[in-house]
């Protein structure tokens, strides 16, 4: 085994030459390189931690203002509608309003017409009496050559239109 | 490899040889095929880091493998020791990574080039005793530094009835003393006899392969063929659990030594 057999004749060298390596890889690997590596990592960890309080801390805001937009919403959907009813209701009372005036307008209108109209009637029975009473005269002294009074042939008309 | 006489010997691949002569205060430090390795550890292990320095906030793949083995090893101490172990990652981390590659390093296959063969630095007891020692000589440091004399009082776990008292400590202390030699010996022998079994496995099917008997390549090499792709995945399984224990043993240690019992 030459492990055991070459051990005198090789001590020293095999001890030098790992001193020097063991000691190259502890100072350069082990002191330098590992814990520009490890900050690596610690600085990568760190920023994985940061962004996920942020992302945690914009997740709880974003509800906060999706919990006060939804109440906002609400509130203003009660007070539209508060609005629209109060609205409908003016509306409604308007309407009734004007339609009561119009009517009385209305009314109005229609009794002046009906009472001009049993004037032009009335006017138009008296028109209907005078006329008559001349062409029942005319017709008297046309027929009898008698000559009678206006007063005469009205006062027939008169009768014969009331009995008649 | 084939060995001088045309026997293939499953212990060449251990054997250290001198790649350049180097003398230092007279001691031979030659750099040999093994301090190669060590080297090619070294610069594997710079490649995957410096893959991994991009330092982007949305990693890439090679990043994330980076990421995971440091994170690997920052959980370990983290879960083992505590908020303190922050500290002593740059120590286990540097010993799972040093192990994990030289593992892998032994089992990637040079071979196929005429005349290299791959070298397991792990399965050198000279090796992981050093490593082990850095694991120990830690634990002993941090101990001593942390808690001074009160330190001995790990010997003395709490609830200890008073007349175990001449016996527990004894125990402890054995137990304590005995860490580095089976952090050593543990991955030495596990990467020493994994390697050897494949040489062997691997010799089954050459030598079956040239038996002059028809029917030797069918019976012999064919199984053995079969047999070797399972050891080798298990293998490399091994590389990976073996530098895991050296790593999760020596956060343990650490936590002894930190937080007492």
């Amino acid at each position: 085994m030459p492990q055991i057999s070459q051990i005198l004749e090789t001590y020293a060298s095999q001890f030098f030459w790992l001193l020097i390596v063991f000691g190259l890889i502890y100072f350069t690997v082990g002191r330098v390189m590992l814990p520009k590596v490890e900050a690596t990592m610690d600085a990568r960890d760190r920023k994985i931690a940061d962004d996920l309080a942020a992302a945690e801390h914009a997740r709880a805001e974003a509800n906060n203002l999706g919990d006060s937009g939804a109440a906002d919403l609400a509130a203003a959907r009660t007070a539209a509608q508060a609005k629209s009813t109060a609205a409908k209701t003016k509306a409604a009372k308007d309407a009734d309003v004007r339609l009561a005036k119009a009517d009385a307008e209305i009314s109005a209108k229609i009794a002046a017409a009906d009472a001009e109209l049993a004037k032009a009637t009335a006017k138009a029975l008296s028109g209907i009496e005078t006329v008559a009473a001349e062409a029942a005269a005319d017709i008297v002294a046309k027929v009898s050559g008698a000559k009678i009074t206006s007063a005469q042939a009205a006062k027939a008309v008169k009768a014969v239109m009331t009995n008649g | 490899m084939a060995g001088e006489s045309g026997k293939i010997d499953p212990m060449y691949q251990f054997k250290i040889e001198p790649l350049a002569q180097l003398q230092l205060g007279g001691y031979d430090v030659s750099f040999t095929n093994s301090s190669l390795f060590m080297v090619l550890v070294l610069g594997a292990l710079w490649l995957f880091m410096a893959g991994g320095m991009k330092r982007e906030m949305v990693p890439g793949r090679w990043q994330m493998a980076v990421e995971g083995a440091t994170g690997f090893i920052n959980n370990m101490l983290t879960a083992n020791v505590g908020p303190e172990g922050k500290k002593y990652v740059p120590l286990v981390f540097s010993l799972f990574m040093f192990i994990l590659m030289a593992n892998f390093m032994g089992m990637m296959p040079f071979g196929i080039v005429p005349g290299v063969h791959p070298f397991t630095i792990t399965s050198h007891l000279t090796v992981t005793a050093v490593l082990a020692l850095f694991s120990f000589g830690t634990v002993l440091v941090v101990g001593f530094w942390k808690h001074g004399l009160h330190f001995f009082s790990l010997f003395v776990p709490h609830g200890t009835p008073w007349w175990l008292l001449w016996l527990i400590p004894v125990i402890e202390l054995f137990s304590f003393m005995i860490r580095p030699f089976s952090l050593a010996l543990r991955l030495f022998v596990a990467m020493t006899a994994g390697h050897i079994m494949m040489k062997v496995l691997a010799g089954f099917v050459i030598n079956g392969l040239n038996a002059e008997a028809a029917w030797v390549p069918l019976i012999v090499s064919f199984p053995a063929f079969l047999l070797m792709i399972g050891i080798t995945l298990l293998e490399l399984l091994v590389c990976a659990i073996q530098a895991y224990v050296f790593a999760l043993l020596t956060s343990l240690y650490i936590n002894d030594a930190v937080n007492l019992h």
